[in-house]
């Protein structure tokens, strides 16, 4: 097995597969039209290429050029790695062909590189397959996430009648001009969906400040103060945090119901909080156990009383933890589903959450459903690529430990 | 006599910085037990009342008033009756005042009495779907529209009220029998199981793989982890219906690449053919949440110390060798802290599989079965004892958990 004859055309082989169905998916959502991998022609091509790339060591030696070049231009006949369809335009087959080779000639040198003909060594062998595994490890994640995205995005700015037709022609006519947007249009104006975005924008913020309030003193004392019962409470921070939302969203909706709670933003605004100070409280009381105490006790001795202490040396010492455990509030409350559709009933309040679920309907074209996703991603979004250090460690924070 | 030994017991400094972490700690325990031990008690109890979501508006009277006739024959009429068919309101009274310009001709009939423009009215118990009617004969003085008007608009005072099956200590078992009837019972723990366990692993395999890609520097490393966390990021509402539109048996788009590439002939319904539906929200599942341990994986990773591999690099280990003989070991820990959390949380996911599917198709899992019972076919008493079986099932999770945990974490 750990011979380059061998392991050259397996991974070659392999390699081909996947490469040949990544692009005849990439192709097929890019213009809609029938591109089909052959897996026994992709491990045919593929084992070929392996053999010829490890038999010739040079990087872009005459033999790697002309096997590369062949495995693009046999997906003209039925007999290549990739079979275009019939009605597809020459851009969209040059494209393919071009990439084809390209891409297999170029991944295909940096896994086998320097990987000789006859005998391997343990650590040529397992450097060539985890080149392979890395490979295909980045076209697969970025496969699973960019697709679902980009499926939304392009839908919704379809109509239904396109989609209807062929469910993979995702390709977008840009002459059209603000008419692609025509779902965007109708979702604001006909459903409301500027207030929806408001309200959603309100209620998080503002749970963001109360769960702040609240958390703040509470993570400094379990934090700073020795007293009886800390370790418990610790310990049950983390046990709420195990409470599923949908049994406390029983007796919280029975309750809102007694008393006429239920249906208004007020409601949502005293139970969101109460969802998220756990989780803040575990955030920032490890964050205030890493701050030096001596800059806190230099403080006392000079006369300040705890509060002001906590409020003018520990709180802007800790405004990257306090901006971490903001943006993670925010994206709970913001994306917060199940207690938004059991307390609100009336279209006049909802959250963009609620407001997506109502468009959740036969009678509503998908599109516009998709275009309610969109509304309620791209803001989080936003906001999580603009502050991505500060977010993923507020991430790393609340969720294992907390 | 012990003169040597220290002071036991708090000092007064102890004591009062004990008060005032009590003090700062105050306004979140007030909170938190209100919304969560408040619920948490309130499941008990209400799991063993025959309650249904009709009963959340307890039987009461409702009155009408108009004003009737014409002429000579002109009267206020009171249409009182319970709301409810079956169950008894006691100590029903009705009062109101007649506006101005109203005159009443005549008395009225028991169990009313007239005293100038007040008139009050005692009924004691009326029984389960009671209706009785109530004539005023008037005179009006006045624009007979308008009044009407006034008339109508004036709401009379209605006093009584039914038993409220919440506050009464009627207690029965009915609820659990029903929720462990039959085999519906362990579908739905066997449904949750495969959930929670498949969704589990896979999403820690999942994560395991993504953080070894990024565990190096180059450009673009950044970008790459931001995208990576996308799933986790998106409101799930967004993500949820974009597989379902992603999935769906005639405009989706997975249905037909497959198609196209002559792996099928007709279309696959993803999410609504069983066992595939329980895959599905699975195979969700890991897509959604592997980002989350991804993030953790790697920055364990990136903080094992490097002359350990450079050690093994000096002593010839090959990549597979630092990879099972280093690294595992070294990320053993976080990854059992995250299979037992994950663990919990994927037990405890509701939304992901109410909005894929709502619990059709074989994916009723226990969290979706308490809304199910609840709403669905709104009995609430049934939803509250599904979810007491969670918890007794998170008290085991628990107990597992802070026993490993306080070994792995210090805690």
């Amino acid at each position: 097995m750990r011979n380059g004859f061998i392991t050259g055309p397996v991974l070659g082989a392999l390699w081909l597969v996947v490469i040949s169905t990544t692009i005849a998916i990439t192709m097929s959502f890019a213009t809609g039209a029938a591109f089909r991998p052959q897996v026994l022609m992709s491990l045919l091509w593929g084992a070929a290429a392996g053999l010829a790339y490890v038999r010739f060591p040079a990087r872009h030696a005459p033999a790697r050029l002309a096997v590369s070049a062949l495995l693009g231009l046999s997906c003209l006949t039925s007999l290549g790695p990739v079979v275009i369809g019939p009605e597809t335009s020459l851009q969209a087959t040059l494209v393919t062909i071009l990439s084809m080779a390209a891409v297999m000639h170029v991944s295909l040198a940096q896994i086998l590189k320097e990987l000789p003909f006859g005998e391997l060594t343990r650590h040529e062998f397992e450097d060539a397959v985890i080149r392979f595994c890395t490979g295909f490890g980045y076209i697969f994640f970025t496969a699973i996430v960019v697709i679902p995205f980009y499926v939304m995005v392009m839908t919704s700015l379809k109509s239904q009648q396109a989609l209807l037709q062929n469910p993979l022609d995702f390709s977008i006519d840009l002459t059209q001009g603000t008419a692609l947007f025509r779902s965007y249009i109708e979702l604001f104006r006909d459903f409301n969906f500027g207030s929806y975005l408001w309200t959603s924008f309100f209620v998080s913020v503002l749970t963001v400040f109360i769960t702040l309030a609240f958390s703040v003193p509470g993570a400094y004392a379990v934090a700073r103060f020795r007293f009886q019962g800390q370790k418990a409470f610790s310990r049950s921070i983390l046990l709420i945090y195990m409470v599923p939302m949908i049994v406390l969203a029983l007796p919280i909706y029975i309750a809102f119901s007694l008393t006429g709670l239920r249906n208004s933003i007020l409601g949502i605004v005293m139970i969101y909080p109460v969802t998220t100070i756990p989780v803040a409280l575990y955030m920032l009381q490890g964050y205030f156990r890493g701050l030096p105490t001596e800059v806190e006790e230099a403080g006392l001795m000079d006369g300040l009383s705890r509060l002001a202490v906590i409020w003018k040396i520990t709180l802007p010492l800790s405004l990257p933890a306090l901006a971490s455990v903001s943006l993670y509030v925010f994206m709970i409350a913001w994306n917060e589903f199940l207690l938004a559709f059991m307390l609100l009933d009336d279209p006049s309040k909802f959250t963009l959450t609620r407001g997506v679920t109502m468009l959740n309907s036969s009678e509503i074209p998908r599109q516009h459903l998709m275009a309610g996703a969109v509304i309620a991603t791209v803001p989080i979004m936003a906001l999580f690529l603009g502050l991505e250090r500060f977010m993923t460690k507020g991430l790393t924070a609340g969720s294992v430990k907390g | 006599m012990s003169s040597a030994t220290p002071p036991t017991g708090t000092g007064a400094l102890a004591k009062r910085e004990a008060r005032l972490a009590w003090a700062l700690l105050a306004p979140t325990l007030v909170s938190v037990s209100l919304v969560v031990v408040l619920p948490l008690l309130a499941i008990f109890w209400i799991s063993f009342k025959p309650f249904s979501l009709s009963d959340l508006r307890p039987p009461a009277p409702v009155v009408r008033e108009s004003l009737r006739g014409s002429g000579d024959d002109l009267r206020i009429e009171y249409r009182l009756r319970n709301s409810s068919q079956d169950i008894d309101v006691t100590g029903v009274t009705l009062s109101d005042t007649l506006p101005d310009g109203v005159t009443a001709t005549a008395g009225v009939t028991a169990p009313c009495q007239l005293n100038g423009r007040d008139l009050f009215c005692d009924f004691g118990t009326l029984t389960g779907g009671q209706r009785e009617r109530i004539r005023v004969p008037v005179t009006l003085d006045g624009d007979p529209d308008a009044l009407e008007q006034q008339i109508e608009a004036s709401e009379p005072k209605l006093t009584g009220s039914g038993p409220n099956i919440l506050t009464n200590l009627d207690f029965s078992l009915e609820n659990y029998a029903r929720v462990f009837d039959g085999s519906e019972f362990w579908g739905v723990f066997w449904v949750t199981l495969f959930y929670t366990v498949f969704g589990t692993i896979g999403a820690l395999l999942m994560g395991l793989f993504a953080a070894l890609l990024l565990n190096k520097s180059f450009k673009g490393q950044g970008f790459i982890r931001g995208l990576y966390l996308f799933p986790y990021v998106a409101p799930v509402i967004a993500v949820a219906f974009t597989w379902v539109a992603l999935f769906d048996p005639f405009s989706g788009s997975a249905n037909a690449l497959l198609v196209q590439m002559g792996l099928r002939t007709d279309p696959i319904n993803f999410f609504g053919e069983r066992p595939l539906a329980l895959i599905m929200v699975t195979v969700f599942e890991i897509w959604r949440y592997f980002p989350l341990s991804f993030l953790f994986i790697l920055a364990r990773m990136q903080s094992i110390d490097s002359s350990m591999y450079e050690a093994a690099d000096m002593d010839g280990a090959s990549p597979f060798q630092k990879f099972w003989l280093l690294s595992i070991p070294q990320l053993l820990g976080i990854l059992s802290v995250l299979f037992l959390l994950r663990f919990i949380w994927t037990f405890n996911k509701f939304d992901d599989i109410f909005l894929l599917t709502g619990g059709n198709a074989g994916t009723r899992t226990l969290t979706v079965n308490v809304y199910e019972q609840a709403f669905a076919i709104s009995n609430i008493g049934a939803g509250a004892a599904v979810a007491v079986v969670i918890l007794m099932c998170l008290l085991v999770f628990s107990f597992v958990f802070f026993r490993f945990i306080s070994r792995e974490e210090g805690l």
